[in-house]
């Protein structure tokens, strides 16, 4: 029950691909009414006119980054993927595994537009020529996973998916698979052990998904949103694309920004990408309550703090990833003055730490060690030393160390909530040395 | 569970078997599948190149009628699946939504991710403490709540929010509890 808070007549075709249709009353957009607003055009088009390299060739060209956090060039990574006559066929899967704290834009797209979504993975099971599409769905959307299922009932009894996709001659199904639980489930190749029914560890890489992925095949991994921007690359071309964020960033298309957190309005706008964050916090009404905004995250729980200042920088993935933080998501969640940094920080690590999936050891005791830190020092009984131990548990966390993105992600709020605050931090170190942190972390207490 | 053995020849439709009778198959401790969730576990499986990938949704569809997952339920779903008994325990005790021990009639789920924590969802936290006279973990006597933590339920433009069963509520504040519980009984 996300919301998107432009309302019908403000979202067009040409300038809104993720929401034009999207109903005031949040009503979902069913099979009639998509294939009469253009819906399963794009298929038609890439099925007749591409080949599976001119497909690739073209989604490369619009520049589409992965919107699930990492923004690495879908047309790319399909490009990586291994094809062609002497390949065995292999999956193209969707990351609807959305638990990235602070957002909540796939589910919009899921509950509200599933053919959207199903479109864009037969195109790209078509250019990845893939033999099954799933749909790696967190457990707890239930109500996206009702809308998913009718929407793929609908479409395989109109010919778009299953044999002889639409008489081309091309087999392609795609299956909805819902998950248990567990954050980790999000990560590329823990997503993929999840899928299999193992464990949701990762995988370590190479080989990447694209040689061997679910059950040794090439597998393609793309993000909710990535795979709904792909039927408006097909349609309109990739110059399209590029021109829908004009001057605003070289990344092109747009975006689902949104906020949350003690605004007026928090919620979900399509925008070009680039869009500032002082734009979008206008958007939501500004801060509630008289509250003044000390701190924000860009993209999710595992981007780096950042300061007022950095509001009136575009929200694309080169320009924050040079502030030292990411775009993640880019859903932002704004920290009011009010709001105990140390208190957050800690919150975030417990988040971290209980769904660590224990693989890798930097990760599985380093992030409790840091909860019971960030503990003392939240309460005013941190000793010396407890924040370079911090800052240092902070590198160790970080890229390179450990198998997958969890512990780094750990890191980055970590590391930039001292860099920016650390005075808050200082003011929990009232102990002397040695005296503080006795006491082993009691099991299962994080 | 009181058996080591790493059979996967599981007697699944035994009532009557006890844990001390059996060397060569695993206690069923008086589980036995439900013929039609049998059938669902084996339609699921269809969904997959290999019978593993369905162990999960085994493990939901036998949860879904017993509210948890019996521990004699992990033989039969490896038996059904013609899989090993290690691998269903493994994912078993692995993801976070799946239950190992009785829980309530209603299980609240309550969103302690930063968005929710930044909306006063520790204010939230107590107040159902409170309201329920039970931790976090806990059940009430009367079987009819479970409440447990569970990270961001991707609806952060309501926080605080928490689930119960299939409902997403939110923004909830604490003196809406009384109400909103009444419609779980």
């Amino acid at each position: 029950m996300s919301r998107i808070l432009q309302s019908a007549s403000e979202r067009r075709a040409e300038t809104h691909p993720l929401t034009w249709r999207l109903h005031d009353d949040q009503s979902p957009v069913l099979l009639d009414e998509y294939c009469r607003t253009q819906g399963y055009e794009a298929v038609t088009k890439a099925l007749e006119q591409y080949t599976y390299e001119t497909l690739t060739e073209e989604v490369k060209t619009a520049n589409l980054r992965g919107r699930g956090g990492a923004g690495f060039s879908a047309g790319f990574k399909w490009s990586l993927t291994m094809k062609g006559d002497d390949v065995p066929r292999g999956y193209i899967v969707c990351n609807a595994d959305e638990m990235e704290p602070g957002t909540f834009k796939d589910r919009l797209l899921m509950e509200q537009q599933p053919h959207l979504l199903i479109e864009g993975m037969i195109i790209a099971g078509f250019a990845n020529r893939s033999k099954q599409g799933y749909i790696f769905l967190r457990g707890e959307y239930h109500r996206a996973a009702a809308s998913i299922q009718r929407a793929l009932a609908d479409a395989r009894a109109e010919g778009w998916l299953g044999p002889d996709v639409r008489g081309s001659g091309w087999d392609f199904d795609i299956a909805l698979h819902t998950g248990a639980g567990r954050y980790i489930c999000g990560e590329e190749t823990a997503l993929i052990n999840s899928l299999e029914g193992k464990r949701a560890n990762p995988r370590a890489k190479p080989p990447f998904p694209g040689q061997s992925g679910a059950w040794g095949l090439p597998t393609v991994v793309n993000n909710v949103e990535t795979l709904c921007n792909v039927p408006g690359i097909v349609n309109n071309g990739a110059d399209w694309f590029q021109a829908l964020s004009g001057d605003l960033s070289s990344d092109g298309g747009t975006k689902l920004y949104g906020v949350s957190g003690k605004v007026n309005n928090p919620g979900l706008w399509e925008l070009p990408m680039g869009t500032t964050g002082n734009r979008i916090i206008e958007l939501a009404g500004g801060m509630r309550d008289g509250l003044t905004l000390k701190s924000w995250l860009p993209g999710g729980g595992s981007t780096g703090f950042l300061l007022p200042e950095h509001l009136e920088l575009a929200l694309d993935f080169d320009t924050i990833g040079k502030t030292g933080s990411r775009m993640g998501t880019g859903l932002l969640t704004v920290v009011a003055d009010s709001q105990s940094m140390v208190s957050l920080t800690r919150n975030l690590e417990e988040f971290f730490s209980r769904e660590s999936c224990g693989w890798c050891t930097p990760c599985r005791d380093g992030l409790p060690w840091s909860v019971k830190l960030l503990r003392a020092l939240e309460a005013g009984e941190g000793e010396p030393g407890d924040i370079e131990l911090l800052e240092q548990m902070a590198r160790d966390l970080g890229p390179g160390k450990t198998f997958c993105a969890h512990a780094p992600g750990a890191a980055m709020p970590l590391a930039s909530a001292i860099h920016y605050f650390r005075d808050e931090f200082e003011r929990g170190v009232t102990r002397p040395k040695g005296k503080a942190h006795a006491d082993p972390i009691p099991v299962g207490s994080v | 569970m009181t058996s080591t053995t790493t059979s996967t020849n599981t007697t699944t439709s035994t009532n009557t078997m006890t844990s001390t009778a059996t060397t060569s198959t695993i206690a069923s401790d008086g589980f036995t599948l439900d013929p039609a969730d049998r059938e669902a576990i084996l339609e699921e499986r269809a969904h997959y190149p290999y019978p593993q990938a369905a162990s999960i949704e085994a493990l939901k569809i036998v949860q879904k009628r017993h509210g948890h997952v019996p521990d004699g339920a992990i033989p039969a779903i490896a038996e059904t699946l013609g899989i090993g008994v290690a691998d269903v325990e493994g994912v078993a005790t692995f993801y976070s939504l799946i239950f190992r021990q009785p829980v309530g009639r209603h299980v609240i789920l309550i969103c302690d991710s930063s968005s929710c924590f930044l909306t006063d969802y520790e204010e939230l936290r107590d107040a159902f403490i409170a309201h329920l006279g039970i931790q976090i973990g806990q059940t009430t006597a009367d079987g009819r709540f479970t409440l447990l933590p569970v990270c961001c339920l991707g609806a952060c433009d309501r926080g605080p929010t928490i689930l119960i069963g299939e409902d997403l509520h939110g923004p909830v504040a604490p003196d809406e509890i009384p109400r909103l519980l009444e419609a779980y009984a």
